[in-house]
């Protein structure tokens, strides 16, 4: 049962038009997990995420959800399965026009019968996660770019989802709230059992909570390296990864 | 205390639905959960606020093993017992919950802290009236800086000393011009025929079919082609202004210029304004020039008139003072499309209906305005007997 697959890509190529971003992706990424997907700058991190979601159609290869193929099925099946997700856009991704409030509870009223004070209490309880219950009736233009980025958690949250997409999460924020992230994003793994796909550069963060993963090269446009960032700290031997895993490893000597 | 058992509400109709039960023994107390506990049933109970009595230093442990099922749904119901027995002095033992349980319950607060409330203060009606009357007044202030401010950059850019891009003037002058030309020619030439085939109708019964040339130059030339070219830019270009720096003041790039120093009324607004008092005019000639013809076409298939008649008619029709009338006019409707519509994008809120209300704001302001400076250019020209 641990070993259980959620999200499965195989020969994967992503390109916008002709320009090819990443090919000959596979991986797999398993239940209760936390994956992360590593790499430099521009590598197309942010564009895997966006093909997982269902935003970005590979050009070449396969993507299952569960047992499912995600692509093959209709658009009202891909929107069932995109149910099951829970994504935390870049730059928070919150509806202008609605409070905070009102955003988490639009999928709520979208896509179940519950009755407002039912859906209040919920978009409560989601605010209450991610300590944010002060906000619930302020707008997104007036809180601050952390207090956005755990909005849009408690949004991702909004439908119970299964399966969780963070895209850097912590980027931005000072070094306790993101601690205080990772704690949460732990907490939510083990509280509602989720699996969770997380790009990320915080190298501290990736090795406090991620247990597999995979590095992207932005030069050769294929991945280089699988595996938990732990291990390819301690262990791959390629120079670039060596390279992104070992920056931070001579801070933290340097450090203490 | 006496030993009693306080019973949760209980759904016949499921035996499955969530169920709670409260067993009270000497100080501690036991809540037994039982059933489907899933935030999409709707049907999560609300633990009541005077559930637990009030016993400080009680402990209150749980019993977990009949829930069948559960998600955030049954953590919201615990959440609410957590701030209960918060209220009522009862510690809650946690270790009794199964680590995910404990895990969320525990990022929860105990006592929330209290929401912040957008304030929204009633006024009296009289209070409201005045209240707009003062800041109607401020904004023709407002605008009136803008305008300096605008013409002070304008200087300072002929004098080599701004920073207005040629660049910017040049895209925004090929969009307000240009581009223009099919939609303000269509809409002068059909106002032509409309004016000449009026004309003819009533004309035609006195035999004085050749004056339909002198009503439409005369009709074109001081007000029709002045105005409706002005609306059509009011609604396509200051729409466009509006919208694009309102969504620019969302993204904080207003902001980012500020701080550079490099002034938003010199920057965006100068050549916004001076793109529209630049093609303004060419765009009336224009749609003078095809509001004749939409007249002379018409005419010339209805009525007996040569299209040399026509010609000679038109041109005698109206004086040169009358065709700088509706120059200037036209001038004028440039610079006031493009200083309101830049104000109201600068003046709008950040989130993106805003962006939408300032569009259409600067549309109906622009259409409004355009006619009311008509109504007072038509006074002034009386006065002075243009
Ligand atoms: N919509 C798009 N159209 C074309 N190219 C894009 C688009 N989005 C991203 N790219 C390109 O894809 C590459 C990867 O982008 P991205 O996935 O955002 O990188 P990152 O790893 O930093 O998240 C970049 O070179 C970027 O220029
Ligand atoms: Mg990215």
């Amino acid at each position: 049962m641990p070993d259980q697959t959620v999200l499965s890509l195989r020969d994967v190529t992503l390109s916008f038009g002709p320009k090819i971003i990443q090919k000959n992706i596979s991986l797999d990424v398993r239940k209760g997990s936390i994956f992360a997907v590593m790499g430099g700058s521009g590598c197309g991190k942010s564009t895997l995420l966006k093909s997982m979601i269902g935003l970005l159609r590979p050009s070449v290869g396969e993507y299952h959800v569960g047992n499912e193929n995600y692509w093959a099925g209709t658009d009202a099946h891909r929107t069932d399965l995109n149910h099951r997700f829970g994504v935390l856009f870049q730059s928070g991704a919150l509806w202008s026009s609605m409070t905070i409030g009102e955003n988490i509870a639009l999928p709520l009223q979208m896509f179940t019968d519950l009755k407002p004070p039912v859906i209040r209490r919920l978009v409560e309880l989601k605010l209450g996660f991610v300590g944010m219950l002060q906000a619930i009736d302020l707008y997104p233009s007036e809180i601050s770019g952390g207090m956005r980025k755990r909005a849009g958690l408690a949004r991702a949250l909004a439908l119970d989802p299964d399966i969780l997409f963070f895209d850097e999460p912590s980027a931005g924020l000072d070094p306790i709230t993101s601690a205080r992230l990772d704690d949460l994003i732990l907490n939510l793994r083990d509280g509602l059992g989720a699996t969770i796909v997380i790009v990320s550069h915080e190298l501290s963060s990736l090795f406090h909570i991620a247990d597999d993963g995979i590095f992207l090269d932005a030069k050769t446009k294929i991945p280089i390296a699988h595996g938990s960032p732990r291990d390819l700290r301690d262990t791959c031997t390629d120079p670039q990864v060596h390279a992104f895993m070992h920056r931070e490893r001579d801070d933290e000597e340097g450090n203490t | 205390m006496t030993d009693n058992t306080d019973t949760g509400p209980r759904s016949h109709a499921q035996d499955n639905a969530p169920q709670w039960r409260l067993e009270n023994e000497q100080n501690t107390l036991l809540m037994v959960l039982s059933g489907t506990w899933q935030a999409r049933t709707g049907a999560i109970p609300v633990f009541p606020k005077d559930g637990l009595p009030k016993t400080p230093d009680g402990y209150l442990s749980f019993q977990t093993s009949d829930i069948q099922a559960w998600d955030t749904g049954l953590i919201a119901f615990l959440w609410d017992l957590k701030r209960v027995a918060h209220n009522a002095g009862i510690s809650l033992d946690m270790q009794t919950l199964p680590g995910p349980m404990r895990q969320l319950l525990e990022l929860l607060p105990e006592a929330p802290d209290e929401p912040v409330h957008h304030k929204q203060p009633h006024t009296p009606l009289l209070e409201a009236v005045g209240g707009h009357a003062i800041a109607s007044m401020t904004e023709v202030g407002v605008v009136s800086e803008l305008a300096a401010l605008t013409a002070k950059g304008a200087v300072q850019t002929i004098l080599g000393r701004s920073r207005m891009r040629l660049s910017d003037l040049l895209a925004n002058t090929s969009d307000a011009g240009p581009y223009a030309l099919l939609i303000v020619g269509i809409v002068n030439f059909l106002i032509g025929a409309i004016l000449a085939f009026v004309g003819a109708v009533e004309l035609q019964k006195f035999a004085a079919g050749v004056y339909v040339a002198s009503l439409v130059g005369i009709a074109m030339v001081r007000e029709m082609a002045a105005v409706m070219t002005a609306i059509i830019m009011a609604g396509r270009t200051g729409g466009a202004y509006a919208a694009r720096i309102s969504t620019m003041q969302g993204n904080e790039e207003i902001d980012a210029l500020n701080v550079f120093g490099i002034q938003p009324s010199t920057y965006l607004i100068l050549p916004a304004v001076l793109s529209l008092i630049i093609t303004m005019p060419f765009l009336y000639l224009y749609g003078c020039l095809i509001g004749m013809l939409g007249g002379f076409v018409v005419s010339i298939s209805m009525l007996d008139i040569t299209a040399a008649g026509y010609f000679h008619q038109t041109v005698t029709s109206f004086g040169i003072g009358q065709f700088i009338f509706g120059f200037v006019k036209s001038i004028v409707f440039g610079a006031f499309i493009g200083l309101t519509s830049c104000r109201i994008g600068l003046k709008a809120g950040r989130s993106a209906a805003d962006v939408g209300i300032a569009a259409t704001r600067a549309v109906v302001v622009g259409i409004v305005g355009v006619i009311a400076i008509d109504a007072i250019f038509a006074v002034i020209a009386d006065v002075l007997g243009i």
